[in-house]
């Protein structure tokens, strides 16, 4: 039979008996829902977590460091030149380093340790500056209490939770995590701070009064001065999550836009930094790379230009792997409504069978093939399959549209910002029908392969 | 396989046998038949109920395979053939009509007389077509869209001889296909047969308990019983029957 006769003839079967197939059908549905349901919020979770952990740098952020930085004891086991010798980590160099392929920016890691007066109370805190550009790459900042820095040097700053707290007195009790944020940044919001720090200057004179030359350092007489200043900051956002989250121990607590943190030529502890301020050298910069797949070729550039330089990007891997054992264990789970539904798919074929026994006769009789038979079953399971897929499918996006919705409403509750925790893309919804109708017509095979194996004169003698 | 020229053979069975085994008995169904009709014949095969008449109708059709012995239609021997071709020669060497007319109650009769072309993969429109002239032969061209259910018993045989023809085969075969009908539309049903046979010169092998059915209209009456062929005779009263001899092999031994 050709294809649209057999489509034609398994349509017209089904519709005979519409009631118990779409019984069926409704079963091939819940299983596939379910299975949809469950790899939704798989997925969904998965890309919240990758997003999270890609925002945090974990995935994309090459750290480049200078081997003249004393701090770097990494510098002093690789291999290349001393760290006397090795490049200073400088604004050229820095350029160079965005220009390399895959890199979408080299932002220079700035941090300090100072004081902070709020309310005629000192403060001590590791600060650091901030690229403009993680307003929208780091999602520590998109549940934030107030808002991002209004422009590049804004004389504003963002702090995390915990510095709040304590500008406000409050010791957080051991084991309650779950201050309020938004009363937290209440009363701190548009309030100033008062920072103190000190400003490197080059110091034109021979003599200076405070003046530190580099130390051990190739010195070719560049020396700068520190001069202490004070700077006003507006408390603009308190951040519940972390944005420092990759830097351990060195995390900082406030954080300052970036361009005004260069701008202020702050004293870095531990830079042998020799040059006068106008071209100034970085600690560190914050390589981030398009795609996280270029990290190491970028990690090894960085390297042959004479810094050190590390990445995070083996971690990314058990990340993966974690969420490829949970998938799989939610389609698992998911699969079993649907290895239900495949028996019912076996059942109402072999009833129909039984059923159109004469009808299949007459077809063997009037000069039907077995394999045309056994193509009309096996159409009518696929055609099964592919609805109960289709709604199916519908059924599960709403499924977890709902988990999803619930869950939302929940986390409101307990003052979380919402979250998109459920994810449908359509290669699920495609390969979700697929499944359906293999399934369906996995089912199929042993109806079909009876009826087509159907003895014609016992058949017609059936009544 | 063979041209159905007159004279020529359509059907040969050599000493056929079907053999059921029902629990501990053995069913002889039938029994070491040898019978040769010729192209063009009209043969009524006469018996009693589990005489094996129809049993031997469905080795010639194709339906059943003997336990031993050949059957051999237009040259095709039948035990030879694989599923897959058996199923070719019933769709295109046979036809067959039922008594109980065997039409599917789901499908108007234009789509039941289509049915073997669907099987044949005939294009849709030369399909319809040629099952509106099939048809309209049989004098049903109003009722195409009616379900079987809608029409008499007569109707409904007469969609069904429709449907048996509609592949133009060469050899009709009809199991008692007067036997849910009255005696009026009985006879306006075999004379259909009848003029099939005549004007398309097709061989018709039918299977009935009715004797006066088949002294009106077969050229030749094979009598079974228990299995076995017990009579075999020309009949030159059928009405305009066509001249062609009886040429049984085994003759009655009653």
């Amino acid at each position: 039979m050709k294809l649209y006769d057999v489509t034609d003839l398994a349509v017209r079967n089904l519709r005979q008996s519409v009631f118990r197939n779409s019984l069926t059908t409704i079963g091939i549905s819940v299983g596939v829902a379910s299975l949809v349901a469950m790899l939704s919020l798989g997925i969904g979770l998965q890309q919240r977590a990758s997003r999270r952990l890609q925002k945090s740098g974990l995935f994309d952020t090459v750290v480049a460091t200078s081997r003249r930085d004393l701090r770097n004891v990494r510098a002093q086991r690789e291999d290349g030149p001393p760290p006397a010798e090795s490049p200073a980590l400088d604004e050229p160099a820095r350029k160079k380093i965005e220009q390399l392929p895959g890199v979408v920016e080299a932002s220079p890691d700035i941090r300090f340790v100072t004081e902070m007066r709020f309310d005629g109370k000192p403060h001590l805190t590791m600060v650091a500056g901030v690229p403009f550009s993680a307003k929208s790459n780091n999602d520590a900042f998109d549940g934030m209490q107030g808002s991002f820095f209004s422009s590049e040097a804004s004389p504003e700053v963002i702090l995390q939770k915990s510095f709040a707290e304590e500008l406000l007195g409050m010791t957080p009790k051991p084991g309650t995590d779950n201050t309020n944020i938004a009363e937290l940044a209440k009363p701190l919001l548009g309030k100033e701070l008062t920072m103190r720090y000190a400003e490197r200057t080059a110091s034109p004179s021979a003599s200076p009064t405070t003046t530190v030359s580099g130390d051990g350092g190739p010195s070719d007489g560049a020396a700068y001065s520190v001069v202490s200043h004070r700077q006003a900051l507006k408390i603009v956002g308190v951040t519940d999550l972390d944005p420092d989250s990759m830097r351990g121990t060195a995390r900082a607590r406030v954080f300052l836009p970036l361009k005004l943190a260069q701008d202020l030529h702050v004293v870095q502890s531990g830079l042998r930094d020799t040059s006068p301020s106008d071209a100034p050298t970085y600690t560190s910069l914050s390589v981030r790379v398009g795609n996280p797949n270029q990290v190491p070729s970028v990690e090894d550039a960085i390297k042959k230009m004479g810094f050190s330089a590390f990445s995070l990007v083996d971690a990314t891997r058990s990340v993966r792997q974690f969420f490829a054992v949970l998938d799989g264990f939610l389609a698992i789970f998911g699969s079993l409504a649907l290895a239900v539904a495949s028996i019912g798919i076996v059942n109402t074929l072999v009833m129909a069978i039984l059923e159109r026994r004469r009808e299949i006769g007459i077809m063997k009789a009037l000069g039907a093939s077995d394999a045309d038979v056994r193509g009309l079953f096996f159409a009518e399971a696929g055609a099964m399959g592919l609805v109960g897929g289709a709604v199916g499918v519908t059924l599960g996006w709403a499924i977890g549209r709902l988990i999803n919705f619930g869950t939302n409403i929940y986390l409101e509750r307990q003052h979380f910002p919402p979250a998109q925790i459920w994810s449908v893309p359509l290669w699920l919804v495609l390969s979700a029908i697929a499944f359906s109708i293999v399934v369906s017509l996995l089912s199929g095979l042993y109806p079909a392969a009876r009826a087509a194996r159907l003895d014609p004169v016992q058949a017609l003698r059936y009544e | 396989m063979e041209s159905s020229s007159p004279n020529s053979l359509a059907v040969r069975t050599e000493n056929v046998s079907r053999h059921y085994q029902m629990g501990e008995a053995l069913v002889r169904a039938v029994d070491g038949i040898s019978i040769d009709i010729r192209a063009g014949e009209f043969v009524a095969l006469l018996g009693a109920s589990g005489s094996g008449k129809s049993s031997l109708l469905n080795l010639v059709a194709g339906l059943d395979r003997p336990t031993s012995g050949t059957v051999i239609v237009q040259g095709n021997n039948l035990a030879a053939l694989s599923r897959e071709a058996l199923a070719k020669y019933r769709l295109h060497t046979v036809g067959m009509v039922f008594q109980s007319f065997n039409l599917i109650p789901s499908m108007s009769l234009l789509e039941n007389v289509e049915l073997p072309m669907r099987f044949a993969e005939v294009d849709r429109r030369e399909r319809s077509t040629q099952a509106r002239q099939s048809l309209e032969r049989v004098g049903l061209s109003a009722r195409l869209a009616h379900r079987p259910t809608e029409l008499s018993g007569g109707e409904q045989q007469r969609a069904s001889l429709a449907r048996a023809l509609i592949n133009r085969p060469k050899l009709l075969l009809a199991d008692e296909p007067t036997g849910n009908l009255d005696s009026r539309t009985g006879t306006e049903i075999m004379d259909l047969v009848r003029s099939f046979n005549h004007s398309l010169g097709m061989t018709v092998l039918m299977v009935t308990h009715e004797l006066a059915l088949a002294e009106k209209y077969a050229g030749r009456m094979v009598h079974l019983a228990d299995g076995r062929l017990v009579d075999d005779r020309r009949n030159d009263d059928a009405r305009n029957v066509s001249s062609l001899p009886a040429s049984g092999s085994q003759k009655g031994t009653q």
